[in-house]
């Protein structure tokens, strides 16, 4: 882990809402709200559940699961503090449990990366508090599943 | 067709007016927005007192503009900095117009982008993915893109149709920003910025400004130029997904399509009937979502479709005859209104689209929106 001084790229805004995610994190497992009443499940967290509007909501620990959904590779730096990184991976992961959520991709050299590819979340903890999900590929998928 | 209003005829564009393109460090937004103004109310021979609905977008005092050209009107809406908001004040306008709130409004845009050096990324406002690196309007529409390849088999040299046929407009515009050819090599030979997305696949940024004067089909009449109807509209939002920077992992398909049919249902026309696509272009992907949401081509089916100059001039569907957001200017939506308006008018010129009778602008945005112009 490296100390905390050295890390200067954006941190999380940790609020009430978003804390039990950043919490989870720490601990490498990926969480998700759900709600109590109708049991939709949704990522990013919200004030109310946005199918019923029920404020009665909890966090469920999923399989960090899923199925790629697509990928990028920055070429360009939109922050200073990434510029070493170049070029860095994000992918969108639709989570076996539903909701999208994004990461970045760790890229193995000896595999292309594809749409429909099976990937799974693993933690890197970056500073005391925040540790960030990145996506695996553990399967080939069907290229071009919808 | 929906319950929406019809608004058919309702409402016409009487003047239209625009700044230089550039870089302008010594103007602000109520400069540049007078200019524009100034020059649509010339080209309509409108009377400033006739003015009495006003929309800004990308302004930030609405009180101050108003008191800069002396309008009080009765009808205001301010709109945020977004590209999506062109079509939406665009539809509301009309709305007012067709609800009797106002007789006759003012729409002006402005832009500093350039000489402010706005960024599109790396946001001070801080959003959810920013920790992971993923930022900017161009990666989502990168992400949205490799998407397309995979499940459709489009490719880049595909993608680089849009830029090279809009890029050939632009060279026919003499206001244009950008005015040297390019080639379907120089896009794939272009520096990449987040793949599979490169350079020529970014819109500019530019400072400009841009004013539409509209007016009821009454009044219409009274000004200088012909009118240029609003004869259908359409709209449909898709918030879903907007926590990620501009992706939508269906590339707002149905939304599209649900608000071009509304619009063509609206104006009595199929996309058969188009002679002008004027598509809010600030990535290239965004014209290939456009063209299969509104039925141009079939799902998926973009990339073959866009090939052999499809978007050119002469082509079966001109696109952005101005050169767009990839080549005239930034002008969020605003400037492919107006080039609509002036296509029809039948006032342009070299890049002149031969009996423009139907002319569509489309967004496919999360704010998913089209308008259809007749004569």
């Amino acid at each position: 882990m490296p100390s905390a001084l050295a890390y200067t790229k954006p941190l999380p805004k940790i609020d009430a809402l978003t804390q039990p995610f950043w919490e989870y994190a720490g601990r490498g497992k990926l969480a998700i709200q759900a709600c109590k009443q109708c049991g939709d499940r949704h990522f990013p967290p919200t004030p109310v559940c946005p199918k019923c509007l029920s404020q009665d909501q909890e966090w469920q620990v999923v399989s960090g699961r899923g199925e790629l959904v697509s990928w990028a590779v920055f070429h360009r730096a939109y922050w200073d503090s990434f510029v070493n990184d170049l070029p860095y991976s994000v992918c969108i992961v639709r989570l076996a449990e539903g909701p999208l959520v994004a990461g970045n991709l760790i890229e193995d050299k000896s595999v292309a990366p594809k749409v429909g590819d099976t990937v799974e979340a693993v933690f890197d903890q970056v500073t005391e508090e925040i540790s960030l999900m990145r996506f695996r590929i553990t399967a080939p998928g069907r290229t071009g599943s919808p | 067709m929906s319950e929406f209003l019809n608004v058919s005829r309702k409402a016409a564009v009487v003047g239209v007016g625009t700044t230089a393109y550039g870089s302008f460090p010594d103007q602000d937004e109520y400069s540049l927005g007078a200019e524009a103004f100034r020059n649509a109310i010339a080209d309509g021979g409108i009377s400033k007192q006739d003015i009495d609905g006003l929309v800004v977008c990308r302004i930030p005092s609405y009180a101050w503009m108003g008191e800069v050209l002396g309008v009080n009107p009765r009808w205001t809406l301010p709109l945020p900095p977004h590209g999506r908001m062109s079509g939406i004040g665009i539809i509301e306008a009309a709305l007012a117009l067709a609800t009797g709130r106002a007789n006759c409004v003012a729409l002006i845009y402005t832009n500093l982008g350039r000489s402010r050096r706005v960024n599109y990324g790396g946001g001070e406002n801080g959003n959810f993915w920013d920790p992971w690196g993923l930022t900017s309007p161009g990666a989502g529409h990168a992400l949205m893109f490799r998407r397309h390849m995979a499940l459709y088999g489009t490719t880049t040299r595909q993608l680089a149709e849009v830029s090279v046929a809009i890029r050939h407009h632009a060279t026919l515009n003499p206001s244009a920003v950008m005015q040297k050819p390019i080639t379907i090599e120089d896009h794939e030979n272009a520096r990449p910025i987040v793949e599979p997305l490169r350079l020529l696949d970014y819109c500019l940024i530019n400072d400009g400004a841009v004013c539409m004067i509209m007016t009821t089909p009454e009044r219409a009449r009274d000004y200088r130029k012909k009118p240029v109807y609003i004869a259908g509209v359409g709209a449909k939002d898709s918030f879903s997904h907007s926590s990620f920077p501009h992706f939508d992992p269906d590339f707002w398909y149905e939304p599209t399509r649900e608000s071009g049919e509304e619009a063509f249902g609206m104006a009595g026309v199929t996309s058969d009937d188009v002679d002008l696509l004027t598509c809010y272009d600030n990535f290239s992907p965004t014209v290939l979502f456009a063209l299969e949401g509104l039925g141009f081509c079939g799902r998926g089916e973009s990339g073959s479709f866009v090939e052999g100059g499809t978007l050119k001039l002469g082509g079966r569907l001109p696109t952005n005859t101005d050169g767009g957001h990839l080549s005239n200017s930034y002008m969020q939506g605003w400037a492919l209104n107006v080039e609509a308006v002036r296509q029809i008018r039948g006032e342009c010129g070299p890049r002149q689209v031969a009996d423009c009778e139907v002319a569509q602008f489309v967004e496919v945005t999360p704010c998913c929106r089209s308008i259809i112009y007749t004569p």
